[in-house]
């Protein structure tokens, strides 16, 4: 059994909290980078010349890339040989968020209560996810979530009988209705099986990986392929302004499901898809 | 393509000559308000009281910043989805304002009322907010200073990059935009180099 205190916990998510906000994966930059020398009218190729000057500004300059700093969203996969002492994990975790947000001059985006919208001032709660995995590390993603996209995010609860067809419809009609709200290009995280609420989570986790690593299973790694492109033939571009580059990357993760039900879950992400890691 | 420089305020003449289309760099005062500010400035006028700055001709743009680090003048600062502003541009456009920037599709009433009140809707890149922050040379808070970020604010920017998506005649550059490169690109590329 080792000990870790969560006091590391707090530290290191105060860190990935900060920098998740400066500092775009290379993943992601290098979409954007390869969707720039795909584009050949002339407003799309300047709004993606200012997306990629501004995220070479915030990695310089140590600024937030985006003004919504987002909600925290924060992973931990805890191996089952670690005993977490010092204090409660819960409110280690917040108390790294709460700092990160105040250190880092982030924004403070987070209301106390949904309908009657007071802020919590320093962007608690986390958005926390555990899981108890083997082994005596734990390892510790955040990837601070905005809004403009999260707001155009949808799941829908297929009969099986809609098959691959009705899932590929659905994530086309997903991006479509999203248009230039989410500030495109986007990333496209797509959950298929599960629950209701694992099928969106599964969701979330597709927005966690590199966007140059695909499924491991080569029919979903094919799809994966094949739904970008057809993305990319919409024409709503970069800013929705009119372009090829509406989407810079789709990731799905899938789990079995009920023999009743096929959900589908689609969680928007905007070029400023932020997301840092680290094992204690 | 060559972006036109143009200093506010945005009187109804500079308006009528903006089309949907055009990069723009804007020099001169806007004011910040997102969601919980028009909430609030519609429920003043509403009461019949008078807006903390005067909307005549003025400028709104969409957007709750980043606190400033020491030394800055403002933290990161870009446009916020300007839909959840819906329900309140087409009350200020009738008080004045006429200028709006953010990013995203607008409801069909408030073109209507851009239309009645020759208004323009400038698209600002969304997810730029460290390029954007560049522009702004002055930041004030001048209300509303309890809605943290969503504070209301005078700000003074110089050359800020902006396309006009929607003008004062209804033409849409989110529809005309696409239905250009639709018609342009029957095929997509689908070269092994683009993602």
């Amino acid at each position: 059994m080792r000990e870790i205190p969560v006091s590391r916990l707090t530290e290191t998510i105060e860190r990935l909290c900060i920098e998740a906000n400066e500092h775009l994966p290379g993943d992601v930059q290098c979409a954007l980078r390869d969707c720039r020398a795909c584009e050949d009218g002339e407003i799309a190729k300047g709004v993606l010349d200012d997306i990629i000057e501004n995220f070479e500004i915030a990695d310089a300059g140590q600024v937030p890339i985006c003004q919504d700093t987002g909600m925290a969203c924060v992973f931990l996969e805890i191996g089952q040989d670690v005993h977490l002492t010092g204090g409660d994990l819960t409110e280690a975790v917040n108390e790294g968020v709460r700092r990160g947000y105040a250190n880092g001059y982030l924004r403070k985006s987070v209301v106390k209560d949904p309908v009657r919208r007071q802020n919590t001032g320093d962007n608690t709660p986390a958005m926390l996810y555990t899981e108890i995995v083997p082994g005596e590390t734990v390892r510790i993603t955040v990837g601070p979530k905005g809004f403009g996209s999260e707001n155009m995010s949808m799941i829908r609860m297929f009969k099986p009988s809609a098959g691959l067809q009705g899932i590929k419809d659905f994530i086309l009609e997903v991006v479509e209705t999203a248009g230039p709200n989410p500030c495109p290009p986007m990333v496209v995280g797509v959950g298929i099986g599960g629950t209701f609420d694992k099928c969106a989570l599964l969701a979330k986790k597709a927005l966690m990986r590199p966007l140059d690593v695909r499924n491991p299973d080569p029919f979903y790694a094919d799809l994966e392929t094949e739904l970008l492109e057809k993305i990319n033939t919409l024409g709503i571009g970069p800013q929705g302004f009119g372009g090829r580059t509406t989407a810079i990357g789709l990731n799905i993760e899938t789990m079995p499901t009920h023999i009743a039900g096929m959900p589908c879950a689609v969680n928007i992400s905007c070029h400023v898809t932020r997301h840092k890691m680290e094992v204690l | 393509m060559e972006r036109r420089h143009i200093e506010l305020p945005l009187t109804e003449e500079l308006a009528r000559t903006l089309h949907a289309g055009d990069q723009v760099l804007l020099t001169g005062t806007i004011y910040t308000s997102r969601d919980a500010g028009h909430k609030r400035m519609c429920e003043t006028l509403a009461k019949g009281e008078a807006l903390p700055f005067d909307p005549a001709d003025a400028t709104i743009y969409y957007v709750g910043p980043t606190p400033a680090k020491p030394g800055q003048v403002i933290g990161s600062a870009g446009p916020t989805t300007s839909g959840r502003m819906d329900a309140y541009a087409p009350t200020l456009m009738s008080v004045g304002a006429r200028g709006m920037i953010g990013k995203g599709a607008r409801l069909p009433e408030v073109v209507e009322a851009m239309k009645q009140y020759s208004g323009v809707y400038f698209g600002a890149i969304g997810g730029a907010g460290a390029l954007l922050a560049r522009c702004i040379k002055k930041a004030e808070l001048i209300a509303y200073e309890d809605l943290g970020a969503e504070a209301l604010r005078k700000l003074y920017v110089e050359d800020m990059p902006l396309v006009v998506v929607i003008d004062c005649e209804g033409n849409n550059l989110y529809e005309a935009g696409r239905a250009e490169y639709l018609r342009t690109h029957k095929k997509a590329c689908n070269s092994v180099d683009c993602v």
